[in-house]
């Protein structure tokens, strides 16, 4: 049982980071349906990053464990960052239509996601070693027994992932910024008229949501997989998926990203064959159906996604 | 006159809604941007395989025009490509946003495979093409229109319930293949029952005429048809809509049974008339490439085959040049990416109009000081 939780808590780490990115992006009134190509991407920049240091050590056993997590999570966020700079330079800027621009990000993502992996895979290059340093923990983990696998078991990421969620669910709801955010998620023509600056504000929330979700990607590759070969792309579905789920709340998204996990490992714990395995793999998607019925039929206001989410904002508009 | 105060900030540049851009400048912006594109594409290329840049040209035309059958292979994954996009259109031009054309087309492909499946021998072929083509729609229906209910009824968001819905569609069908093969490997293999027939040896010449005559009568549906109207005035605005009474409810429940019957036949032409055989894999990104497709088109059924005829020359030569260049199948994903981005971009320029400040300016200047001249000649005028 214990074991069952821990390995939710871990796996649900790839949906947290995706679902808060987007959590946050969606606040600002855009859906981006890039997300899986931007996990991807963040996969990319974070190996590449990693590996680049990696190659300056002759023996890489010896890297900082440190350094290699820090320049991970940097090379992920730029890489994402600027994947979400262009998706809000198309949406905020050029007013282009969201799904289109997302779902090109997300072909674009993939493909580069799988054309790096191919030839990560022919050269025979292993991040062995980075994922060494990933894996470190606390070092009590293993002495106060099952409680403390439980809390101190995991590596840097699972935390970091925690505390983004829970930083972005406290900067939502109780700060100014969060307020201003919402604002413009629900009304952008009233936010503007207060004088929020509304470019500014989506354009930092779908870049901040893009580097988020990249973490994700960069988590897949170094905690998640074994080889290159992980379909990122379908975390990052059921990342948005989640979004849903936890009715545009990051500190449900913890809760919705530990869920979706469980969904996930019941499959290969459960003796089914392989055929039925699948009806159970459907089970999120038809659960995150299930909510989004109910949060329409109750049509309460704090359940409901952002009034102007996919719309895209123009002054002379009326 | 009073001094213009001047502003601490003015922006950069302005941005307006342009209206009267015409047909064939929109167009040329549309080609502009496609050259673009694909000049770009050859640098991306020569940076992943150095000096291919010329030949990344020359292999995109040998890939789709090379051999007779890479021809025919284009048509048929432009009829493809064209039908889904054709599927799409009704419903986003009511700004139902389904993005779940990618399930209605995979259940379309189920119901084909499964009749197929379990009719197969049983009946006269004819009879089997007949049912499958039948169940095909009737699916692809259902699963459209079960999300419509949904919104019309509550206005639960269409765009993330059909998102999900073709993930639910993606496992069944591989439930069902698991079910279905026998040898274990989870591979269906090829049904020998219910084939479309072929005419005389083009094997999907059928295919290809079906979906040209469907193409015609969803022209003609959209233009001419009060069905056509009342969706497309649902789309611009549901006041307006209201007020002149129509009944949205039943607008958005029509127009997706019509979408999901057209990914139905989708499915059905992929199963029955193309692959014989079903796998979750088996729509291709299809059902989302559409949404380009139909969108960059602006929903118009003819320039559909158009844009669709694009997107497929370009993914499959470039296909054809990742493969020549050892570089692998994503190759061409990186390539359609690129090209979706500059043409996504063209949009604005049609859309709408940048007015910089510094021109302004110029042209400000330059208006005062004919105006300046043309007084001091109307006063000049006036003392003689």
């Amino acid at each position: 049982m214990f074991s069952f939780l821990r390995e939710a808590i871990w796996f649900g780490t790839v949906y947290l980071y995706g679902s808060t990115g987007e959590i946050i992006t969606e606040k600002s009134g855009h859906l981006n349906l890039g997300i899986p190509g931007i996990m991807c991407m963040g996969a990319v920049g974070g190996c590449v990053a990693d590996i680049w240091y990696m190659n300056s050590f002759a023996d890489p056993s010896k890297m900082p464990a440190g350094a290699v997590i820090i320049i991970g999570i940097l090379g992920a966020m730029l890489v994402a960052g600027l994947m979400g700079l262009l998706y809000s330079f198309f949406t905020v800027s050029l007013r282009c239509n969201q799904n289109v621009t997302g779902l090109a990000i997300t072909t674009f993502g993939i493909g580069v996601m799988n054309y790096w992996s191919e030839r990560m895979g022919a050269k025979g290059i292993s991040i062995y070693w980075v994922r060494q340093c990933f894996a470190q923990t606390f070092p009590c983990a293993g002495t106060i027994g099952d409680f403390g696998k439980l809390f101190f078991s995991y590596g840097t990421l699972t935390y970091l992932a925690l505390a983004i969620a829970l930083i972005a669910s406290f900067v939502l709801r109780r700060t100014r910024i969060g307020l201003n955010l919402r604002a413009i998620g629900e009304n952008p023509a009233a936010a503007d008229a207060t004088g929020i600056n509304i470019t500014a504000y989506k354009y930092v929330a779908t870049v901040l949501g893009a580097a988020i979700a990249g973490i994700g990607g960069l988590f897949c590759m170094v905690e998640v997989t074994t080889s290159f070969q992980y379909s990122v792309d379908a975390a990052g579905w059921l990342a948005v998926a989640i979004v849903i789920f936890s009715v545009w709340r990051p500190s449900l998204a913890v809760l919705g990203s530990m869920a979706f996990a469980i969904l996930y490992y019941i499959p290969s714990r459960v003796q089914v064959d392989f055929g039925e395995k699948e009806l159970i793999k459907m089970i999120p998607y038809v659960v995150t159906i299930i909510v989004l019925i109910i949060i329409s039929i109750l049509n309460k206001k704090e359940t409901q996604p952002p009034q102007s989410l996919g719309v895209n904002y123009f002054r002379e508009e009326r | 006159m009073t001094k213009h105060e001047t502003h601490k900030k003015e922006p950069l540049m302005h941005i307006s809604k342009r209206m009267d851009m015409k047909k064939w400048q929109a167009w040329l912006i549309r080609l502009g941007a496609f050259a673009i594109a694909l000049i770009v594409c050859g640098i991306v290329s020569s940076i992943l395989k150095p000096g291919s840049f010329g030949k990344f040209y020359a292999y995109l035309f040998k890939g789709v025009f090379g051999t007779p059958r890479r021809i025919w292979l284009l048509l048929q994954n432009i009829a493809m490509l064209l039908c889904v996009a054709l599927a799409v259109t009704p419903a986003f031009k009511m700004k139902f946003w389904n993005i779940g054309a990618e399930g209605q087309v995979l259940m379309g492909a189920l119901m084909c495979a499964l009749c197929m499946f379990y009719m197969g021998g049983k009946a006269a072929n004819g009879v089997i093409v007949l049912v499958c083509f039948i169940a095909s729609m009737a699916m692809g229906a259902i699963w459209a229109v079960i999300p419509a209910l949904f919104k019309a009824q509550w206005n639960t968001n269409e765009t993330l319930f059909t998102l999900m819905m073709n993930y639910v569609a993606m496992n069944l069908v591989r439930f069902c293949v698991n079910k279905w093969s026998t040898n274990g490997s989870g591979v269906l293999g090829i049904l020998h029952y219910g084939w479309m027939p072929s005419i005389g040896k083009y094997t999907y010449l059928l295919n290809i005429i079906i979906v040209a005559v469907l193409t015609v009568l969803l022209w003609v549906y959209l233009r001419f048809s009060k069905h056509g109207y009342e969706l497309t005035v649902v789309g611009e605005s549901t006041n307006t809509a209201r007020y002149i009474g129509i009944n949205i409810k039943k607008v958005i429940i029509r127009t997706m049974i019509l979408s999901g019957v057209i990914c139905g036949i989708a499915g059905f032409l992929l199963v029955s008339g193309t692959s014989h055989t079903v796998n979750a894999n088996l729509a291709d990104g299809r059902g989302f490439t559409a949404i380009l497709v139909s969108w960059l088109a602006h929903f118009n059924p003819a320039a559909m085959a158009l844009t669709s005829s694009l997107v497929v020359f370009l993914d499959q030569g470039s296909t054809f040049a990742g493969d020549s260049f050892r570089l692998g199948g994503s190759f061409s994903d990186i390539i359609t990416g690129i090209f979706f981005f500059f043409i996504i971009a063209s949009e604005f320029f049609i859309n709408y109009k940048v007015k910089f400040r510094a021109i302004s300016k110029k042209k400000e200047k330059a208006l005062a000081e004919a105006v300046a001249v043309a007084t001091v000649e109307v006063t000049e005028e006036e003392v003689r």
